[in-house]
């Protein structure tokens, strides 16, 4: 199969592969099968009596059947398809994209903590208690709040977490309030989250400035409300500057605040939530304290607790009982108003322990200076950058600096177009479309983990590419990316026409009409 | 600090860039009193050798599953995990790469999910499957929720087969989302009948299989029963390599599937990260939560790999998606996709006999003990066990002796005094014969 | 030829008959982008004026095509659910989601007519 390398067809040099260098073209596996093939060896039992009730699976599952090394193989040509944190910087807003540190890989894999059952007697995880503890204490004191309920599997679980436990503590006190004011920058899991509880999200507008309309909050705002969900600092990448007066309008309405706390990572170990008033947030550990993002998960997202809610968080509970640690699975003694569980067991252990070893690698002095260096990188690009893209917002912006595409206007080039010329420039796109208040958004947040290096070479870049923009060459960066593994891919075909598994049989059908 | 690439010399040249004379002037936004001037009072930064020493210590204090017979089951399993897992799910491009929201640059990501999409939908016998959810008791609540919208009613009935922990979930998320709950009381054996709670209202019946006391049965006649009244049969796996040797849900008429798969890729890690999968019947498609990757072609006419369907979940729907759900369980659905590739056809049927072998022959030992008596008709590597006395205190007593032999149920159903003296047990490839030895004659010793 | 009527949520309205044919403009169709999924509601069912009657999705974002009047759903599009694509290509003819029969075929007098609408696009941001 022969493939042209380049643009210009006149020019093309093919490859009788498919290949392009260490670009190697790799099928399925269900493409490889070799049947009878294995990649395990396992013994045999002896000879046996099944007790399966006559239920024995029949016939041909399907699964291919492949070696060790065609396994390695596979997926070791797979994984150099994928931009990663450690191939470069990774400019997603809203994500945190920092250096995930291998001490945390090591350290989950102990077997005191990997091979250990979250069902053996307690009396035997003595240690796995104690991290739990500490993480705890860590999160509290960061946060300033007397409580975290640790079993929510990722951030939107989290939101759920806080939520629910907003509607049980009113409930406790005997009020039914239907509505939830969401402010419209707000991440899609906010309104998500509330209307999944049973509430009405009432979306709160912007200001010129970025920042929430606190008079168009206060108008909101009656007994009818249960909760404001704000994000701080914002989606925009800006600090709630009046939000002190805010949270006092949402308690003197007896309602709850709730914070997103993905933004955590531009205030941390110089601000303390429950200092701005702040009744419940969730962390994502997989954003602010470095947990790998894995392509897509597995997260967590503990929720910090103010007093008056923390009877209400979900099970398990980890207590200081008399006799030491305990935990707590039901309903009773103190966790007799918990909301019940969330999630099975007890929370993401293995992120417990990558973070914890995070935190301590950092420590007061070193988170400290973590949102420091992520809001002096942020505002280094913002200042690099703002001669040649448009900022949404004047002035400085905190851990990430948001642009619209003002910048792009009468080019014909959208958002999309520039950020997937940014992938050939070597760079995975910052966050595009994101928040929706601003119109084709570029959302970009360096984390400290980059040196000023990095960020310079990534100004360049950009640069580059807005000034190659403004002179006329569209078509450049409407038939981008040209140099990655698949070029731009068609996603209203997959959408018409979902073809979400390898399916032999249909192909085949397909084959014949 | 060893993570932070920049010096004090770096900081002072970006800060005259910016044109602020300190990093204060930065965080101007925040309120006085709210400014923290000192450090918060938790320990100074540590290098590797004092952070890896501080938490070996607590690790060192836990007794391991490698450490002594072991036959703890109810939900998250024993198995071994080839070596080449571990070591291709920490390559960089995998581990520290994000959400394929840019395919061009996510390929690697993109094939396997739509890889492992297969292989759960051919492991359950079900049409489709989606990219993993948090684990297997948020995936029922999900099934319920999911079954709700395609029924357009609002009750389901639980067996009392499911897993306590994942019908307490289910309640969370029905006493929050607005629905209902009904069923009978969890017990062991295989009379249960649920025909009698179906009506008109439901929207599902979700049942377990192997159920949490490891009964396995045909549900193809509760199947048809649902169907009849307009509702769905929702089926539940905890223990995932059981698809290796027994019948499927798909071919005993399920319309969805909810599942852990923890026992294929992935540890104990304490109850998480694990692995929730969901699958369904191709129609149910569009109501389905979580990530869905979808095949397509590029601007060259290749094949790839895109996230598909995306206007059921939140970042588009906002109110009105399927789920609130964002992150699924990536890295744990890839330690899947390669424990199972190189399982492969012969492998999964193998390693589930292998499970199947070690469990009979546990029960017999066990069997072989006065008053123990097996409270199964059929199981594959986990099974109840009635014991003459309450099962709690001869589990703490075998633990001291360095057996850790089961669960009693008590510890998931506190208030069941009927289910005091009952036992979880499971045994998969990594028990020993030396391991049925020990179990067998200290459970005589606790019990005489 | 009957005469369209428009919404300001995007819909158009025509009466054929006893029937009110209903789908969305050609604005709509090119802010969406391709579509790629209708849900049309069930044959019988009742829509109330201003209420979700059927969902439009494109890649990109999913939106509620809103009954402009009320009624009864009589006939709906099945071509659409094999070829979405038609409300691309033929949004005011071919892509036509429902027809109702609707409780009062005055209700679409109140609807802005085509120059109207026209003028309500143009002052869009």
């Amino acid at each position: 199969m022969s493939i042209r390398t380049t643009e210009d067809p006149t020019t093309s040099v093919a490859s009788t592969t498919g290949n392009r260098g260490l670009q190697i073209e790799e099928k399925l596996i269900f493409e490889q099968d070799s049947p009878g093939r294995c990649g395990v060896d396992l013994v045999d039992p002896p000879p046996f009596q099944a007790r399966l009730g006559g239920l024995e699976r029949q016939g041909v599952i399907g699964l291919p059947g492949l070696s060790e090394p065609q396994v390695v193989r596979h997926f070791t040509r797979l994984s150099q398809k994928n931009y990663a944190i450690d191939s470069g910087l990774y400019p997603l807003g809203s994500c945190t994209m920092k250096h995930n540190p291998r001490l945390n890989e090591k350290l989950a894999r102990l077997p005191g903590f990997a091979d250990i059952h979250p069902l053996q007697p307690p009396s035997t995880v003595p240690g796995a208690l104690a991290l739990i503890d500490t993480l705890a204490h860590w999160l509290k004191t960061l946060t300033g709040m007397p409580a975290v309920a640790l079993s929510p599997g990722a951030g939107a679980h989290g939101e759920l977490c806080g939520i629910m436990s907003i509607r049980a503590a009113l409930e406790a006190r005997g009020e039914r309030r239907s509505r939830v004011l969401v402010p419209e920058s707000a991440h899609g899991t906010n309104p998500a989250t509330a209307a999944a509880c049973g509430y009405t999200v009432d979306s709160v507008p912007g200001n010129q400035q970025g920042r929430v309309d606190v008079e168009a909050l206060k108008d909101r705002l009656d007994t009818d409300v249960a909760a404001l969900m704000l994000t701080n600092p914002n989606t925009c990448g800006l600090f709630e500057n009046q939000i002190l007066e805010i949270a006092a309008a949402v308690h003197q309405a007896g309602a709850f605040f709730y914070c997103d706390g993905a933004n955590f990572n531009a205030i941390v170990g110089r601000v303390r939530p429950a200092d701005l008033g702040i009744d419940c947030m969730h962390l994502n550990l997989h954003k602010t304290f470095s947990t790998p993002h894995g392509g897509g998960g597995p997260g967590s997202g503990p929720v910090a607790l103010a007093a008056n809610l923390a009877p209400y968080a979900p099970l398990p509970w980890l207590v200081h009982g008399p006799h030491g640690l305990e935990l707590v699975e039901h309903k009773r003694g103190k966790a007799q108003q918990a909301i019940g569980r969330l999630k099975g067991f007890h929370g993401q252990m293995g992120m417990f322990v990558r973070a914890l070893a995070y935190m301590m690698s950092h420590g007061a002095d070193g988170l400290r200076q973590v949102a420091e260096d992520a809001v002096l990188n942020a505002n280094y690009l913002r200042v690099r950058l703002e001669g040649d893209l448009s900022p949404a917002f004047a002035g400085p912006c905190m851990h990430e600096v948001l642009f619209d595409d003002d910048f792009l206007k009468d080019t014909g080039i959208t958002t999309l177009d520039f950020a997937k010329a940014l992938i050939d420039e070597g760079y995975h796109p910052m966050t595009i479309y994101f928040p929706l208040v601003v119109h084709g958004a570029l959302l970009i947040e360096p984390t400290e983990t980059e040196g000023k290096a990095s960020l310079d070479q990534f100004a360049g870049a950009l640069k580059a590419l807005a000034a190659e923009a403004c002179s006329g060459d569209a078509a450049r960066f409407r038939t981008a990316p040209r140099w990655t593994p698949r070029r731009r891919l068609d996603e209203t075909a997959a959408a018409r026409k979902p073809v979400l598994r390898w399916d032999p049989e249909r192909m085949n059908r397909e084959a014949d009409k | 600090m060893r993570y932070l690439p920049l010096t004090d010399s770096d900081r002072a040249e970006m800060l005259e860039t910016i044109g602020v004379d300190s990093i204060d002037a930065l965080f101007a936004d925040v309120p006085r009193g709210a400014r923290l001037d000192g450090l918060i009072d938790l320990p100074g930064a540590m290098g590797e050798i004092e952070v890896e020493r501080a938490i070996s210590c607590m690790a060192s204090r836990n007794i391991a599953a490698g450490s002594g017979p072991f036959f703890i089951g109810g939900g998250a399993y024993r198995h071994h995990i080839p070596a080449a897992v571990d070591h291709l799910i920490q390559r960089g491009e995998f581990l520290t790469s994000y959400t394929p929201y840019q395919p061009e640059l996510a390929q690697g990501t993109l094939q396997y999910l739509f890889e492992f999409q297969t292989q759960v939908a051919l492991l359950t016998g079900m049409k489709v499957a989606n990219a993993s959810l948090y684990d297997g008791a948020t995936a029922c609540a999900e099934a319920v929720m999911m079954a709700n919208r395609l029924t357009r009613r609002r009750k389901a009935v639980l067996s009392g087969g499911l897993h306590p922990q994942y019908r307490e979930v289910c309640e969370t998320y029905a006493r929050f989302v607005g629905f209902e709950l009904g069923g009978p009381d969890p017990a062991p054996g295989d009379g249960e009948d649920l025909t009698g709670l179906v009506d008109g209202d439901t929207s599902c019946v979700v049942v377990q299989n192997p159920g949490f006391f490891g009964e396995i049965r045909d549900y193809s006649e509760l199947a048809r029963y649902c169907h009849g009244a307009g509702a769905l049969l929702v089926i539940v796996i905890t223990e995932i390599l059981s698809l290796g040797a027994i019948v499927p849900p798909g071919e005993m008429g399920a319309d969805i599937v909810a599942a852990e798969g923890q026992s294929l890729g992935n540890a104990l890690n304490f109850g998480g990260p694990h692995l929730g999968l969901l699958a369904s019947r191709e129609k149910f498609v569009r109501q389905m939560p979580g990530r869905l990757a979808g095949q397509t072609v590029d601007a060259d006419g290749r094949r790839g790999w895109v996230l598909t369907l995306s206007t059921r979940e939140q970042h588009i729907r906002r109110e009105k998606a399927t789920s609130n759900i964002c992150t699924n369980s990536g890295l744990c659905a890839l330690a899947f996709t390669i424990h199972l590739a190189l399982l492969g056809e012969t492998g999964l049927a193998r390693l589930a006999r292998l499970n199947h072998a070690m469990a009979v022959a546990l029960a017999a030992r066990l069997e072989r003990v006065p008053g123990v008596r097996l409270l199964n008709r059929a199981f594959f590597n986990e099974f109840a066990v009635r014991l003459p006395r309450p099962a709690a205190a001869v589990i703490d007593a075998l633990a001291e002796r360095g057996v850790l032999a089961g669960i009693p149920v008590s510890r998931c159903y506190p208030d069941r005094t009927e289910l005091a003296e009952i036992l979880l047990v499971a045994a998969t490839e990594m028990v020993t014969t030396e391991d049925l030895d020990r179990f067998e004659q200290e459970l005589n010793e606790a019990l005489s | 030829m009957s005469t369209f009527r428009f919404t300001r949520d995007h819909e158009w309205v025509r009466l054929d008959g006893d029937l009110a044919i209903v789908g969305i403009t050609d604005y709509a169709q090119s802010q969406l982008g391709d579509v790629v999924y209708v849900e049309l509601p069930e044959i019988g069912r009742r829509v109330e004026k201003g209420k979700e009657a059927a969902v439009v999705e494109s890649v990109k974002a999913a939106s509620e095509v809103y009954a402009p009047v009320s009624g009864e759903v009589a006939e709906i599009n099945e071509t659409l659910t094999a070829d979405p694509a038609t409300v691309n290509a033929d949004p005011m003819g071919e892509g036509w989601f429902l027809k109702l029969r609707p409780d009062d075929p005055k209700e679409l007098d109140s609807l802005m007519d085509e120059e109207g609408y026209k003028r309500f696009i143009a002052e869009q941001p």
